[in-house]
C-alpha cells in the first residue's frame, strides 16, 4: 500500500503526463484533468480494488471507474498506464491519427481500462448504474466507481440517473462530483447555477459527503467513510472540491484552461513546477 | 396464384412479448427494462416469470439506455422497451455513445412505430427510426411483418452478439408467416416469385404488398413480394437477383421514404444495377390523429397504393 507521500509523487507525475500530452498534440483539457489528478491517482493506485494486468469488460469481482466527463481523457490515459494497463509510451499517441487515446475515452479502439464511451456529456451515471444493477444480480460486492464534472450536471439525463440510483437504491455506488465551480464559458454561478448540491442529493436519498479533492490525506479518509456508507440502502456522492489546473500555477484559478494547451514557454514553466518522480513517457 | 393462409389476427407488439418470455427461459442473462410502458409493449409475462430480471425505469429514457449499456458490460442481454418514438429520436445520442460506439450488446424494442399507432397523432408516430437506427455504425436493423416473425426475430437478436433495433408495431394485423419458423437475421424472405416486377417491402406493408401482387395477378401482371425484415444488413444477394430478372422496383414501407428500406435499396441498386424505382412510403410530412386504416389510406401505404406504384414503374421499364 503507497504512502501519502508516494501518492502525492505519482500524481505529481500523473500531472507532468497530462500538460505533457495535451503540448505535444497542441490539443485536449488540461484544466479539469490536473483537478481530478490527486483523486485518480488515488482510485487507481490504493482505493480500487482492480486487476490492470487481466481487463476485462465484465469486471467480476473487479471495482469499476466510469469517466463520465470524458473531456479529462488525459488524467484517466495516464492512471491507466501508469497502474499497468497499457505501456506508458503510448501516452505519446494521445489525440493522434490510429491511436488508441482518442480525444475521449471509448471502447472502440480497445484500450485496456475503458468500458465505455464518454465525451457527450450527462450519460456516465446511467452506465454506471447498469453496472450496479449488475453486480447487484450477480451478488458481486464490488464497487462501481463514476466521476462526473459539475458543469455537466446541467445535461437532464444526470437526474434521470440520480433519481434512479436513489430510489431502487444502487447503494454500490460512489460518485464524485468534480466541484472546481467552472465550466468551458465562466463560472458556472453566472452560467447556469444549481446554487448548491447536497440538498439536491439528499433529496433523492442520496448519501452526502464532500472533501478537498486536491489533499491526499482528505481523500483518502472520504473513501474509507464511503465505503462505510456501502449498502445502507442510498448512493454515495462526494462532492469533491477542486481547483481546476491544479499543481501549475498559472492554470488554476479560472476558466480559461479547461480546454486549450500551454505553448512552449507555458509547457516549461509548467513542467519547472512538476519534478519527475517517475520515468517520463 | 397461390393464395397464403391467414393463421390468425394479433398485434406485432404481442410477437415481442412471446419471444422475450421464450428467450428468457433459454438464457438466464436476458433481462428487460421498460419506461413505463409494460402493457404496451406486452412485457407483462416476462416480467411475472423473471421479476428479479425486469426493471422499471420509469419515464426515463435516455437512463434507461445508460443503464441498457451498464449492464450489457457485465454480461447481461437487455431488452429496452418504449414506443418507438422514446427508443430512438428522444435518446439517438445515448444510442449514439453508450450502445452503438461502445458496442455494446443491447437490444433496443420499439412498439407503436408508423401511423398505425393511431389516434396519439403525430407526436408519437415516428416515421424516421429506421433511418435514425441503420445510420448508426454496426446497428442492425429487423421491421417483422407479423406476430409469428416479430416473436421469430425477438428470439433470433437474444441469440445475436450486438447492438439490434427490433421496430414493431400496435394494430392486430393478420399473421401469415410460420409458427416455427427460424428468424435468420439479414436473410430476405421471397413471399411470391414473379418476372414482371419485384416488390420489396418490410413490416406492415408485407400483408399488403401480398394482396397487391394477388390482385395485380388478376391482371397478368406478375410481381415478385419479398419481405425484407432485415433493413440492415441488407441482403443485397437476393435483391439483386430478384432485379435481374424483373428490371423494376417497387419499396413498401410506413416510414418515410427518406432514411427507411426503398433509401437503401436505391442506393444499392445505384451502384450496381441502376432500375427504375417507385416508392410507397411518407413523403416528408408528419402523421395525425386518425384509425390505423384511415392513415394508412391517407398517407399512400395502402394495397392500392403498391398497385398504382408496379403500374407507374412497369410504364418506366
Amino acid at each position: 500500500m503507497p504512502t501519502v507521500q508516494e501518492l502525492q509523487n505519482i500524481a505529481t507525475q500523473v500531472r507532468k503526463d497530462i500538460v505533457r500530452m495535451v503540448h505535444a498534440v497542441q490539443s485536449g483539457h488540461p484544466g479539469g484533468s490536473l483537478g481530478c489528478a490527486d483523486y485518480l491517482t488515488a482510485l487507481y493506485f490504493q482505493i480500487m480494488n482492480h486487476n490492470p494486468q487481466n481487463f476485462t469488460q465484465e469486471a467480476k469481482n473487479e471495482d469499476v471507474f466510469i469517466l463520465s466527463n470524458g473531456h479529462i481523457s488525459p488524467v484517466l490515459y495516464s492512471v491507466l498506464a501508469r497502474s499497468g494497463y497499457f505501456p506508458v509510451a503510448e501516452l505519446a499517441t494521445f489525440r493522434k491519427l490510429n491511436s488508441r487515446l482518442q480525444g475521449h475515452p471509448t471502447t472502440h479502439e480497445g484500450l485496456p481500462g475503458i468500458r465505455i464511451a464518454t465525451g457527450s456529456l450527462g450519460q456516465g451515471l446511467s452506465v454506471a448504474s447498469g453496472m450496479a444493477l449488475a453486480k447487484k444480480s450477480n451478488n458481486d460486492s464490488s464497487i462501481i466507481y463514476v466521476n462526473m464534472g459539475d458543469g455537466e450536471l446541467q445535461e437532464g439525463q444526470n437526474w434521470e440517473a440520480i433519481m434512479y440510483a436513489g430510489h431502487y437504491p444502487l447503494d454500490n455506488i460512489i460518485a464524485t462530483i468534480d466541484y472546481n465551480k467552472q465550466q468551458i464559458d465562466g463560472n458556472i454561478i453566472d452560467i447556469m447555477s444549481f446554487t448548491e448540491l447536497r440538498s439536491k442529493f439528499e433529496a433523492f436519498n442520496w448519501q452526502v459527503l464532500e472533501m478537498n479533492g486536491n489533499q491526499m490525506q482528505d481523500i483518502l479518509d472520504t473513501n474509507a467513510k464511503a465505503k462505510a456508507f456501502l449498502g445502507k440502502g442510498k448512493p454515495i456522492v462526494i462532492l469533491m472540491h477542486t481547483e481546476m489546473g491544479a499543481g501549475v500555477d498559472f492554470m488554476m484559478g479560472s476558466h480559461e484552461w479547461h480546454g486549450i494547451p500551454p505553448n512552449d514557454a507555458q509547457l516549461e514553466n509548467a513542467l519547472n513546477q512538476l519534478p519527475s518522480t517517475l520515468q517520463d513517457f | 396464384m397461390q393464395s397464403i393462409e391467414i393463421l390468425g389476427n394479433n398485434d406485432t407488439r404481442s410477437g415481442f412479448g412471446a419471444g422475450l418470455l421464450e428467450a428468457g427461459k433459454q438464457n438466464s442473462d436476458i433481462v428487460a427494462l421498460c419506461a413505463d410502458l409494460t402493457g404496451s409493449l406486452k412485457m407483462d409475462a416476462f416480467k411475472k416469470e423473471f421479476p428479479t430480471r425486469f426493471y422499471q425505469m420509469g419515464i426515463a429514457e435516455a437512463n434507461m439506455m445508460g443503464v441498457a449499456a451498464g449492464l450489457a458490460t457485465s454480461g447481461k442481454i437487455p431488452f429496452t422497451g418504449t414506443f418507438a418514438n422514446f427508443s430512438t429520436g428522444r435518446v439517438y445520442d445515448q444510442i449514439r455513445q453508450s450502445i452503438a460506439y461502445s458496442g455494446k450488446n443491447v437490444k433496443i424494442c420499439a412498439s407503436h412505430a408508423g401511423v398505425t399507432l393511431g389516434e396519439d397523432g403525430a407526436t408519437h408516430q415516428i416515421l424516421e427510426d429506421l433511418g435514425l437506427m441503420k445510420m448508426l455504425p454496426g446497428m442492425v436493423v429487423i421491421n417483422p411483418c407479423d406476430y409469428n416473425q416479430t416473436k421469430a426475430a425477438t428470439i433470433a437478436i437474444a441469440n445475436y452478439e450486438g447492438p439490434c433495433y427490433l421496430r414493431f408495431g400496435r394494430p392486430k394485423v393478420p399473421i401469415f408467416t410460420a409458427t416455427d419458423q427460424v428468424f435468420e437475421i439479414g436473410k430476405a424472405v421471397t413471399i411470391y416469385e414473379g418476372t414482371d416486377v419485384s416488390i420489396f417491402c418490410t413490416g406492415h406493408l408485407v400483408w399488403k404488398s401480398i394482396q397487391a401482387a394477388q390482385s395485380l395477378a388478376e391482371k397478368g401482371i406478375s410481381a415478385e413480394v419479398i419481405n425484407i425484415h432485415t433493413i440492415k444488413p441488407l441482403d443485397d444477394t437476393v435483391v439483386l437477383n430478384s432485379v435481374c430478372k424483373t428490371k423494376c422496383v417497387v419499396t413498401a414501407e410506413e416510414h418515410m421514404m427518406n432514411g427507411g428500406l426503398g433509401d437503401s435499396i436505391c442506393q444499392l441498386l445505384a451502384r450496381n444495377l441502376p432500375t427504375p424505382v417507385e416508392m410507397v412510403g411518407v413523403n416528408d410530412t408528419f402523421g395525425e390523429s386518425g384509425t390505423p386504416d384511415q392513415l394508412m389510406a391517407k398517407y399512400g401505404l395502402d394495397v392500392i397504393d403498391v398497385m398504382n406504384a408496379v403500374e407507374r414503374v412497369l410504364a418506366r421499364k
